[in-house]
């Protein structure tokens, strides 16, 4: 194909200098070019056409790189991702600059023949002539961004890589060829140094965080590959930044640690906070995204690998006539003499004896009839055969979603929302082609509440930044009913609210609508998928928004009883002189347990309560943060019940409401460490964070779960820690 | 007409009566107070105050209050503030009891009102919130206002040939001047005794413009009997006291009202009581109370002229309807008649229109002729 362009460039050359042209002449100038020309031409096409995306394309091919071969090895994803700025004195207003990319990961290393050809060769890797789920497909990737730096900068790409624990690291450094689609070692070397230490020293954050063994330890990484490539590109935050890129990765891979050193000079030039020791402790071990001086941590937040996936042969139903030939032939190429009956068995997936004979004769052959003996017309018959056959569905065991538990990790730690709901659909097909549908969403929280939902999509865990509109995620969000959840929904469009809205497709071969990988294509079956799993989390959020309706009603009912039952005290007293502290008491308590529904707000005071256990049996694939709604409902109960003075006041009893008001909506969980973290803090999530740390850590939910009950009992003598109980004591 | 002997209410002395008021309340604390101790919901019963729970007693000739009945739990959204106030304002009668003191419903307002601790909430919104829950204690507690020591705003006023005690000042009723005297919230015989009287009937007039005329032209020496108005719909005092004249010293009491449905109102109130009070029937209520006028037939049989016609507009036609299907005035061919014919006339008509006769027709001619002919609707 490459060769036929060719000849079609060169063709209007023809004018040229030399007066007569023939085929001769002509056949002097016609010769192959290299894939690796042709495409340090057309950059563009392979998502390298302004130095912006440039530098979103270097670092999203070697990231996907390295997830796949940390799974594929079945080592928990551990990556460092590190942009420095080799041109620091440049003007603010330039339109790039010079930048070195590295990506580190604790995979399997690679060999050293083998080097040359992963990272110098264009159209070389294990997964294009395969159907198994991976995130990259054509092996292009990375020496693309390697030849995209070596043209941009003339520096060759520089690897280290160990594939073995224990051995020595080689370090190597490759210039591309383009003219042969060769790399040229510029530089080879065996050295001790992995992760290279000099990564570790780049800024006072990388010190920080490595001093707590949070960046690139020797012991995390005892094997790995670290490709760097310098590149003329530009750092920017925003839609389709490395920022958004690195953070979707993190989302959809909840088993993977991310580090992102971003540059110390961004052309917003945000001023990086000083870091005390104690904060960049905090973040090594947080289980949220945090950024520190510059550096942002993406946390682990499943402790297992994706399912390991099966490759499968080709559904008959999948396939087109030409490829049919082409397979064919390549059977008689490499089973000589091999029986039609054969073929089918072991070039299709889902064909069995009985399947295949019977193919066999409805085109008019026998079993024993040899591949080489079928010609084009057979072929074509057998390609009817294969389009009306009635074939199970191809196996599912090729894909890997996420999970819903997964999911919810993702989202927990990406989205800063109050509740979580996550679904995972049943494997389908398209094209006898193997999907799967996940989506999650999150709502409310601290998201905006007036703007379209923003719509995350992923392919086989990749985020996809660009063409949103073209794909077949977003038509299905648009065709979701999402008023039926309680949620504002323009005509045909995306609903508007604090809402986030994940959708991931798993498949062995995702349909893009073009070569950049951008957007899903629009298959009636994917988008009818997508649907369902979108309805599924919809669902769930209907449900919980109608309870919260009920709790913040029940939180007012009881609100309005409580106010008066002191006065009934009062009276009845006065009347008939019963102990007006024990009909207060009684009539509290039934307050109370009439409004119960109420407490899973009011009682916890601003505490972390999960309804569902998302790991627990009944994993319905909920997650709920109350600590984002006990503002709300203390906001909506604008004179929250304070203590009685029954006609005696004093000053301690007043000062003493004020706090249990203002504690109402954000009472620390456990003791102490309440003034430190409000000392000057006013972010909302300097106080959230470290109670979702709590919560997402499997390990340490069920102690969260104890400590807070221990500090309910602490606060909680008689009337529930909301009213103070000093009141009592005045009769 | 004949005399009656017995009075509604056995004679008690105040304190007898208030030891009784007293202990009603003390009661209904107690009962609030062992339902919350034993962990149920607090709750006082009120009976309704609806037209469903309203029922005509025809042998008695009265509007009596039926058996339903409202349990007001603390526990019911809608109900706990009413509920809160219910005490509030039981303490506030028991205070009174103890302090011998009466209050005006404003005065209830204000003793009950204050801020409901740790809120911003007042324990009353506004007057008409007060008065409607002690309302529902008199029913609550079948106590009478009078014994709660509450009173409403005098809106009353009578002159004529009769001698009063009130609250032991001697007051002669004939010697009045133009003002008259003003009839009190609370009538009971401890309060006004009637010391001596020579009036032979009772001729209530709706309003004191009227009854100002009757009084400038002293049409109750010529006469010989008590003129009384009560400003539109006659208070509780002055429904009592005229009770009182008519079930104490057999007079015979006659209404002189506006020819629409709201003077009709007033009649049928006056005669059976109405619903809101229903349960004050029995002691205020005057079967044999007659309607001496304006009748829908005066426009012709007097003569009026065409400018005194006030057109009925649409509630005014409802209202009428309304009336007319009341069971007590069902049965009353005459009362439908008089509807009817209002109704046929499509106007209504004023006791001053009389006046475009004469000033003094209405004194002069109109309700003498009316009493001599014994013309009137009962």
């Amino acid at each position: 194909m490459a060769a036929k362009e060719a000849v079609a460039v060169a063709e209007p050359k023809k004018k040229s200098a030399t007066p007569k042209v023939d085929a001769e002449s002509m056949a002097t100038r016609q010769r192959d070019i290299s894939v690796s020309e042709f495409f340090a031409k057309n950059r563009h096409l392979l998502g390298f056409d302004n130095p912006r995306k440039a530098m979103l394309t270097t670092i999203k091919e070697a990231v996907d790189n390295s997830l796949d071969a940390c799974e594929e090895a079945e080592i928990l994803p551990e990556i460092a991702v590190i942009i420095e700025d080799l041109e620091p004195t440049r003007p603010a207003s330039a339109k790039s600059s010079r930048y070195r990319v590295t990506v580190v990961d604790n995979g399997p290393g690679i060999v050293r023949k083998q080097v040359e050809n992963i990272f110098g060769r264009l159209l070389y890797g294990s997964k294009f002539h395969r159907l198994k789920m991976s995130r990259g497909q054509q092996g292009i990737g990375i020496s693309a961004a390697g030849m995209y730096g070596l043209i941009t900068t003339g520096r060759p790409m520089a690897i280290f890589t160990k594939p073995k624990a224990g051995q020595p690291t080689h370090h190597i450094e490759l210039a591309m060829n383009t003219k042969t689609n060769r790399a040229e070692v510029t530089f080879d070397k065996e050295v001790k140094d992995f992760p290279p230490d000099r990564l570790r020293k780049l800024s006072a954050g990388t010190r920080a965080l490595a001093e707590q063994s949070g960046f690139l330890t020797a012991t995390e990484f005892p094997t790995g590959t670290s490709v760097s490539i310098e590149l003329d590109g530009k750092y920017q935050r925003g839609r389709g930044s490395v920022d958004e890129f690195l953070e979707l990765t993190a989302i959809a891979n909840p088993h993977a640690r991310i580090v992102f050193v971003p540059p110390t000079r961004v052309t917003e030039d945000d001023e990086p906070d000083v870091l005390t020791a104690a904060e960049a402790s905090a973040a090594a071990v947080a289980k949220v995204t945090t950024e520190t001086n510059g550096v942002i941590v993406f946390p682990r937040g499943v402790h297992e690998l994706p399912r390991e996936t099966k490759e499968i042969q080709p559904h008959p139903k999948g396939i087109e006539l030409g490829i049919l030939l082409q397979m064919l032939k390549d059977y008689e190429a490499t089973e000589k003499g091999g029986t039609l009956f054969k073929f089918l068995q072991d070039c299709f997936c889902r064909v069995s004896a009985s399947t295949a004979s019977g193919m066999c004769e409805a085109i008019g052959l026998t079993s024993r009839t040899k591949v080489a003996d079928v010609g084009p017309p057979q072929a074509e018959k057998l390609f009817k055969v294969f389009q009306e056959s009635k074939l199970a569905p191809p196996p599912t065991d090729c894909l890997a979603p996420i999970g819903v538990r997964q999911l919810l990790a993702g989202m927990l730690k990406g989205v800063r929302a109050e509740f979580y709901a996550a679904s995972s659909r049943e494997a389908d097909v398209y094209r006898g082609r193997p999907f799967q549908i996940e989506a999650a969403i999150a709502f409310g929280g601290e998201l905006p509440g007036d703007e379209t939902a923003r719509v995350i999509r992923f392919a086989n865990r990749v985020p996809l930044l660009f063409q949103q509109s073209a794909c077949s995620s977003f038509k299905a969000v648009s065709e979701t009913g999402w008023k039926n959840y309680n949620l504002s929904q323009p005509r045909g469009g995306i609903p508007v609210g604090p809402l986030v809205i994940m959708i991931h497709m798993a498949s062995v071969w995702v349909p893009f609508t073009s070569e950049s990988k951008e957007a899903i294509a629009d298959y009636d079956e994917i988008r009818k998928e997508m649907k369902l799993a979108l309805m599924e989390c919809g669902r769930k959020l209907g449900t919980y928004l109608r309870k919260r309706q009920r709790m913040r009603r029940e939180g007012l009912r009881r609100d309005v009883f409580e106010r008066y039952i002191g006065e009934i005290a009062k009276a009845v007293h006065a009347i008939m002189g019963a102990d007006p502290k024990a009909i207060y008491d009684a009539l509290l308590e039934q307050a109370n347990a009439r409004t119960a529904v109420a407490d899973q707000v009011l009682d916890e005071d601003g505490k972390v309560i999960k309804d569902e256990e998302p790991s627990g049996p009944d994993d319905e694939g909920v997650l709920i943060v109350h600590e984002a709604i006990a503002p709300a409902v203390a906001q909506l109960s604008s004179t929250p019940f304070a203590p009685l003075d029954f006609g005696n006041s004093n000053k301690k009893q007043t000062r003493q409401a004020g706090a249990t008001t203002k504690g109402a909506t954000r009472q620390p969980t456990s003791k102490g460490d309440a003034p430190s973290r409000s000392k000057g803090k006013s972010k909302p999530d300097a106080a959230a964070s470290p109670k979702r740390t709590v919560k997402q850590a499997p390990e340490s939910a069920a102690r969260a779960e104890l400590r807070a009950r221990a500090a309910k009992a602490a606060s909680r003598k008689p009337g529930g820690g909301k009213p103070s109980n000093d009141g009592p004591r005045l009769f | 007409m004949a005399k009656q002997k017995t009075p509604s209410a056995p004679a008690r002395t105040k304190k007898e009566r208030d030891a009784a008021t007293e202990k009603k309340i003390v009661t209904l604390a107690t009962d609030v107070a062992k339902r919350s101790l034993a962990g149920n919901e607090p709750t006082v019963r009120v009976p309704t105050r609806t037209k469903s729970n309203t029922l005509w007693n025809k042998k008695k000739g009265i509007l009596q209050m039926g058996p339903a009945a409202q349990e007001r739990g603390l526990f019911n959204l809608s109900q706990a503030k009413s509920f809160m106030q219910t005490m509030l304002h039981s303490s506030s009668i028991k205070d009174l009891i103890a302090a011998e003191k009466t209050l005006s419903l404003r005065g209830m307002f204000y003793k009950g009102l204050h801020t409901v601790a740790g809120t911003k909430e007042k324990t009353f919104a506004d007057q008409d919130e007060s008065d409607g829950i002690l309302e529902d204690l008199e029913v609550s507690l079948a106590a009478l206002r009078e014994e709660l020591h509450i009173f409403a705003k005098k809106a009353g006023t009578m002159v004529g040939n009769i001698t009063i005690i009130d609250s032991g000042d001697e007051i002669d009723c004939r010697r009045m001047g133009s003002g008259g005297y003003a009839i009190p919230s609370i009538v009971e015989p401890d309060v006004i005794k009637f010391k001596k009287c020579d009036a032979k009937f009772v001729l209530h007039v709706e309003k004191n413009t009227v009854w100002s005329r009757f009084n400038e032209d002293r049409f109750w020496e010529k006469h010989n009997c008590i003129l009384t108005e009560g400003g539109g719909q006659p208070p509780r005092g002055v429904r009592r006291l005229l009770r009182r004249l008519n079930e104490e010293l057999g007079l015979p009491v006659y209404c002189l009202l506006d020819c629409d449905p709201w003077g009709h109102y007033i009649y049928s109130v006056i005669k059976q009581g109405s619903i809101s009070l229903a349960f004050e029937s029995e002691r205020l209520a005057i079967p044999d109370v007659k309607y001496l006028g304006i009748r829908a037939s005066d426009y012709r049989t007097c003569g009026l002229s065409d400018d005194v016609q006030i057109a009925l507009n649409d509630t005014d036609i409802k209202r009428a309807k309304e009336i007319a299907a009341y069971p007590w005035f069902q049965g009353h061919k005459g009362w439908q008649r008089e509807i009817d014919g209002m109704l046929n006339n499509g106007f209504k008509m004023e006791v001053e229109s009389l006046i475009t006769k004469d000033i003094s027709y209405v004194t002069e001619t109109y309700v003498p002729q009316r009493l001599k002919a014994k013309d009137w609707l009962d």
